[in-house]
């Protein structure tokens, strides 16, 4: 990116550079809190507050931060951050906050974060780092809430707690698809959602490692 | 007594694997298992990371931040816990650099094999997740070595795998789109959906 620009900066990452399908960072909360939608909103929510907060205030001290000891300055100003948030959760949304259990202290550890402060807000400006803090997050929150919107309502047959399809046993016709609740079925939504992206958008495709060496029909001969 | 601590590392290896039932450490599980070497190198140091880290942390908890717990020092109403995400991460961040530090001193080959990969367990969110959920679950001493322990042996077990399964992927012909990361996510399904064939395990 030679040239910075609010446009880009946020809403490239939504869908040209989404931090999970393209930049490998941020997968493990993206997988783990998204058996409901709701789950994934507030979860979109906080992560995108966090890492567009910590990459303001790291870029208003970026000349000031040592570089041998910036990861810990970096990791106690999101630290901090995150423990407003989970207060928060826990004064206002204490139901959310116990479902979401220790995953809304794993933002700190959350690539998302971490991974925009190092890369990002230590060469730009305060405001530009706020919003790729952003920009990333709705890119994260993109992918979450895609994730939560199918496990859930396949899952369960509801969305935000509300019935969408009537299963079997209230007297309904779906049958809901229990897999869909159960770790494994977020991977493979998400290896599914790669594939989609990547089938839209033909520049994200990998290069293969080892390539299978043309069949010659003359050598039969 | 033994058995109570046994089935509780066999609980944190299979049953609740840190990678494969609870995502945490996905981000580095995922970048790094394409070579057999490095995968194995990260193995080794996310146990020894989380054997050290999860106990102190422990120690942290029960001694200074819990609430009432700094009765010994004569503050009996303070809670402290609200400063736990900050503590842990702390006491990772510190214990990471000091292990890089001993082993270059000491064991410079051991150093030498995994000294790129300390400090990206810093962020590794299975490190954070065994010290959240060590506190969630209320784990005494004892129990929270041996909870980091096997923790640690589950991720390791787990990357390990995933790493001589891609290894042996790239000579397939995977489609165009899929290629890459598309194929890892769907191969850590199934992995994830074998390991389940544990979870009806009580111990």
């Amino acid at each position: 990116m030679a040239e910075v620009t609010a446009k880009k900066v946020l809403f490239e990452p939504i869908f040209n550079n989404n931090p999970i399908t393209l930049q490998i960072i941020g997968i493990c909360s993206a997988l783990a809190v998204t058996t409901s939608l709701q789950l994934s909103i507030v979860m979109a929510v906080a992560v995108s507050l966090v890492a567009a907060f910590s990459s303001f205030a790291i870029a208003l001290i970026r000349s000031q931060i040592p570089n041998s000891v910036r990861i810990i300055v970096q990791m106690t100003i999101i630290a901090s951050l995150v423990i407003v948030v989970d207060q928060v959760l826990k004064a206002y949304a204490y139901e959310v906050s116990k479902q979401l259990s220790v995953f809304v202290g794993l933002i700190i550890t959350n690539c998302i974060v971490m991974g925009r402060a190092e890369a990002f807000a230590m060469q730009n400006s305060p405001v530009m780092s706020f919003l790729d803090g952003i920009g990333n997050g709705l890119g994260y929150g993109v992918v979450l809430v895609f994730v939560g919107f199918v496990r859930e309502l396949l899952g369960s047959g509801k969305l935000l707690g509300v019935e969408i399809l009537p299963l079997v046993n209230d007297g309904g016709w779906y049958v809901p698809n229990g897999l869909l609740l159960l770790p494994p079925s977020a991977f493979f939504i998400i290896g599914l959602m790669i594939w989609g992206m990547r089938t839209w958008k033909k520049s994200q495709v990998e290069a293969p490692d080892y390539k299978p060496a043309a069949h010659k029909v003359k050598e039969a001969f | 007594m033994w058995e109570h601590y046994i089935s509780l590392a066999v609980k944190a290896i299979f049953v609740e694997n840190m990678a494969l039932a609870f995502f945490l450490g996905m981000c580095t599980f995922i970048a790094l298992s394409k070579k057999m070497e490095a995968a194995k190198g990260l193995a080794i140091a996310v146990i020894l990371v989380l054997t050290i880290t999860t106990p102190i942390n422990n120690l942290l908890y029960n001694l200074v931040l819990r609430e009432g717990a700094l009765s010994w020092a004569g503050f009996p109403n303070i809670d402290l816990s609200f400063l736990g995400l900050l503590s842990y991460i702390a006491v990772i961040a510190a214990i990471v650099q000091i292990m890089e530090m001993i082993m270059d001193k000491f064991f410079p080959a051991l150093y030498n094999a995994l000294g790129v990969f300390l400090p990206l367990i810093t962020v590794n969110c299975a490190i954070m997740g065994a010290a959240l959920f060590m506190v969630e679950r209320d784990y005494n001493f004892g129990e929270s070595v041996v909870y980091g322990f096997g923790a640690g042996v589950g991720w390791a077990l787990a990357i390990i795998a995933l790493a001589g399964i891609r290894e042996k992927l790239k000579y397939s012909d995977v489609p165009e789109g899929l290629r890459g990361l598309g194929i890892t996510f769907i191969t850590v399904g199934l992995m994830s959906l074998g390991f389940m064939s544990f979870s009806g395990i009580t111990l």
